[in-house]
C-alpha cells in the first residue's frame, strides 16, 4: 500500500540550481524508503516537497503532483500547517532550538493547541524514548538542549519530530556530522520506528543506504534513474549508471 | 628591499608605536572631556540642584524642570520610535522581498540617518507644531525626536533579527509554526539584546539633542513641571545652551553642573546597554 505517490514532479529553483525531472514513485508505509545519489541529484529538493518546506525557498516553477493517502499536497489550498505536523522533517545538521530540552519537545506540541502538562510529559518521555535517548537525558531534561553532544542533539531533534506523533518522518542525512556509535544508534532507532511509521531518508552514504533499506531510489541530476524494492538495486543494478555509483566509480 | 633581522625588529617596533600612540591620540579627548566636567561640575552638585526650581534668572538653585523635561521627552521618543521602528526592522529581516521597494526602503533609512538634527528640528515645526497644531509641545518634541531616532532603531533592530540563525526558523516552520509564531516565540526572543541595545543607543542620542526640540518643544525657562502633553518643557541640553549663552554674569559651576548631570543621563544609558549585551553574550546558545 502506496501512503505517498509522486506523480510526475518537475520542479526548478528560480536561480536555476537544484531540481527534479519528471518524477515518478510510490512510497509504501511503514518502510524505510532511501533516497541516494550523488550531490545536487534532487534528493533534498524532493524531501522538501513533501512538507512543502520548499514554499520558503523561491521555487521558479513547479509541476506535477504528490498525493499523500490520496491528497495532493502540492494544491494552494493544502493546510501547510497540519501537513507539516503530519510529515516530520530531521536536517542534516543537528538544531537543537535555543531552549531546554523538554522545550524542544513541547514546542511544536504547545503551538498546536496541547496545553496540559501530564500530555506534555507524556510526550517528552514517549519520543525520546522512541528516538533513543531517554535513559541518557531523563536527568536533564531543563537543560539547554546545546549542551548535549552532536549525537545527541540529533536524536533530540529526532524525538522533537516524534513528539508531534506523524505518520511520515523525513530524514535529511541525519547522520552526516555523527560518529559511527551515535549514527548506529540512529539507525537502530529507525528500524524500530517503521513499525508505525513511514520513513523516506537520504542517507549520507551508499553503505548506509545498504544497511537501512527497505526500498530503494537512485537519484542523478534531478532525474529518478532507478528505483527498485529491497537490497536489489545494490546487488544487481539495471542501470548502467546506478552501476557505476554503487560500486564507486563516480560519486 | 631586504632588511636585517634587528633592521625588521626595529620597524614593527616602531609600527606598533605608532598605532598605540594614534589609539592613545584617540581615547584621550574622551577621558579627557569626562575628567573636566567631572572635576568642573562636580562642586556643584548636591540635593538642592537636581530637586529645586531655577533661582534668581537661573544664575542659583536646581534644575530639575529640565531633569523632569529631559525624561518626559526620553520616554515620548520611545513611545513613538520603539515600537515602530521594531515592526518596520521585523518587517525587513523577515517578510520584506528583495526588490527595488525594500532597496528604496533602504536607501531612504540611510538617509535619514545623514540629516542634520536641526532639519529634523525644522521639519518638526511645519508638521507638527503648526500643520498638526500639536503646538510647542513635549508630545511635538518627542515625535520630532523619534523620527531622527528610528532610523539608529531600524538598522539595529534588523541587524539582531538578521543575527538569529536561519536553521532556528527552517526547524520551527517545519514542526507546524507559522511565520508570526516563529518570529514570536524564538527570533524576536534571541534578538531582544541586540534590539534593546539600538533602542537604548538611539534614545541616548535624543537624550542629548538640542537642535530638534529647540522649535518644537523646549522652553527657556518654566516656573513649574509641565502638566501635559500639550505642554512645553524644559530640557537639560537646551537648558545648557541657554545658560551658556543667553544668561549673563553666569556661574560656571552650574553649567558645568548641568553638562555633568546630562553627562552621567547618557553614559548611564550606554552602561545599561553594554551590561544587556555583554549578558546576552554569554548566555546565548549559539
Amino acid at each position: 500500500m502506496n501512503k505517498i505517490l509522486i506523480e510526475s514532479l518537475s520542479l526548478q529553483y528560480s536561480d536555476g540550481t537544484e531540481s527534479l525531472r519528471n518524477v515518478s514513485m510510490g512510497i509504501p508505509a511503514n518502510q524505510i524508503t532511501v533516497l541516494f545519489g550523488p550531490a545536487g541529484g534532487g534528493k533534498s529538493t524532493l524531501l522538501r516537497c513533501l512538507n512543502r518546506l520548499n514554499d520558503l525557498t523561491e521555487v521558479r516553477a513547479s509541476t506535477g503532483k504528490i498525493l499523500i493517502d490520496g491528497e495532493n499536497i502540492l494544491d494552494p489550498k493544502t493546510d501547510v500547517i497540519a501537513l507539516r505536523r503530519k510529515v516530520g522533517m530531521v536536517f542534516a545538521r543537528p538544531v537543537a532550538l535555543p531552549m531546554s530540552i523538554r522545550a524542544n519537545l513541547t514546542y511544536g506540541l504547545e503551538l498546536a493547541g496541547e496545553k496540559r502538562r501530564s500530555r506534555l510529559d507524556e510526550a517528552v518521555e514517549r519520543s525520546l524514548r522512541l528516538a533513543a535517548i531517554w535513559d541518557e537525558v531523563k536527568d536533564r531534561l531543563d537543560d539547554p538542549a546545546i549542551a548535549l553532544s552532536g549525537g545527541q542533539q540529533q536524536r533530540v531533534c529526532l524525538a522533537r519530530v516524534l513528539a508531534l506523533q506523524p505518520e511520515i518522518v523525513l530524514l535529511d542525512e541525519p547522520t552526516s556530522g555523527l560518529d559511527p556509535i551515535s549514527t548506529g544508534k540512529v539507525e537502530a532507532a529507525l528500524q524500530e520506528l517503521k513499525k508505525d511509521y513511514t520513513i523516506i531518508l537520504v542517507p549520507h552514504s551508499v553503505q548506509q543506504a545498504g544497511r537501512t533499506a527497505d526500498h530503494a531510489a537512485f537519484f542523478l541530476q534531478g532525474e529518478l534513474v532507478e528505483y527498485r524494492p529491497g537490497q536489489e538495486i545494490f546487488t544487481n543494478p539495471k542501470d548502467k549508471r546506478t552501476e557505476d555509483y554503487v560500486t564507486g566509480r563516480f560519486g | 628591499m631586504k632588511f636585517s633581522s634587528s633592521t625588521r625588529n626595529l620597524l614593527q617596533r616602531l609600527g606598533f608605536g605608532a598605532l598605540t600612540l594614534m589609539a592613545l591620540v584617540t581615547v584621550a579627548p574622551i577621558i579627557g572631556t569626562v575628567i573636566y566636567i567631572f572635576a568642573q561640575g562636580g562642586p556643584a552638585m548636591s540635593w538642592e540642584f537636581l530637586s529645586g526650581f531655577p533661582r534668581d534668572g537661573m544664575r542659583a538653585g536646581g534644575i530639575l524642570p529640565a531633569i523632569v523635561g529631559t525624561l518626559y521627552l526620553t520616554l515620548g521618543t520611545a513611545i513613538f520610535s520603539v515600537p515602530l521602528g521594531v515592526a518596520a526592522a521585523i518587517y525587513l529581516a523577515e517578510y520584506a522581498p528583495d526588490n527595488h521597494w525594500t532597496h528604496l526602503i533602504r536607501i531612504a533609512i540611510i538617509n535619514l540617518a545623514g540629516i542634520p538634527s536641526v532639519v529634523y528640528g525644522l521639519f518638526g515645526l511645519g508638521l507638527f507644531v503648526i500643520f498638526l497644531n500639536f503646538g510647542t509641545s513635549i508630545l511635538a518634541a518627542s515625535l520630532t525626536l523619534s523620527i531622527m531616532t528610528l532610523p539608529v532603531i531600524i538598522s539595529t533592530s534588523e541587524e539582531a533579527l538578521r543575527a538569529v540563525p536561519q536553521a532556528f526558523r527552517t526547524v520551527s516552520i517545519s514542526v507546524g509554526a507559522t511565520r508570526w509564531q516563529t518570529i514570536r516565540r524564538i527570533v524576536l526572543k534571541e534578538a531582544l539584546p541586540g534590539i534593546l541595545t539600538g533602542v537604548i543607543l538611539g534614545l541616548e542620542r535624543a537624550a542629548g539633542e538640542t537642535a530638534p526640540i529647540l522649535f518644537t518643544g523646549a522652553a527657556f525657562f518654566l516656573p513649574r513641571l509641565p502638566g501635559s502633553p500639550f505642554d512645553a518643557t524644559m530640557a537639560v541640553p537646551y537648558h545648557l545652551f541657554v545658560i551658556s549663552t543667553q544668561v549673563p554674569e553666569m556661574p560656571i559651576q552650574i553649567q558645568y553642573g548641568t553638562a555633568l548631570v546630562l553627562l552621567i543621563f547618557v553614559l548611564g544609558m550606554n552602561l545599561i546597554a553594554t551590561v544587556i549585551r555583554s549578558r546576552a553574550r554569554a548566555r546565548r546558545q549559539w
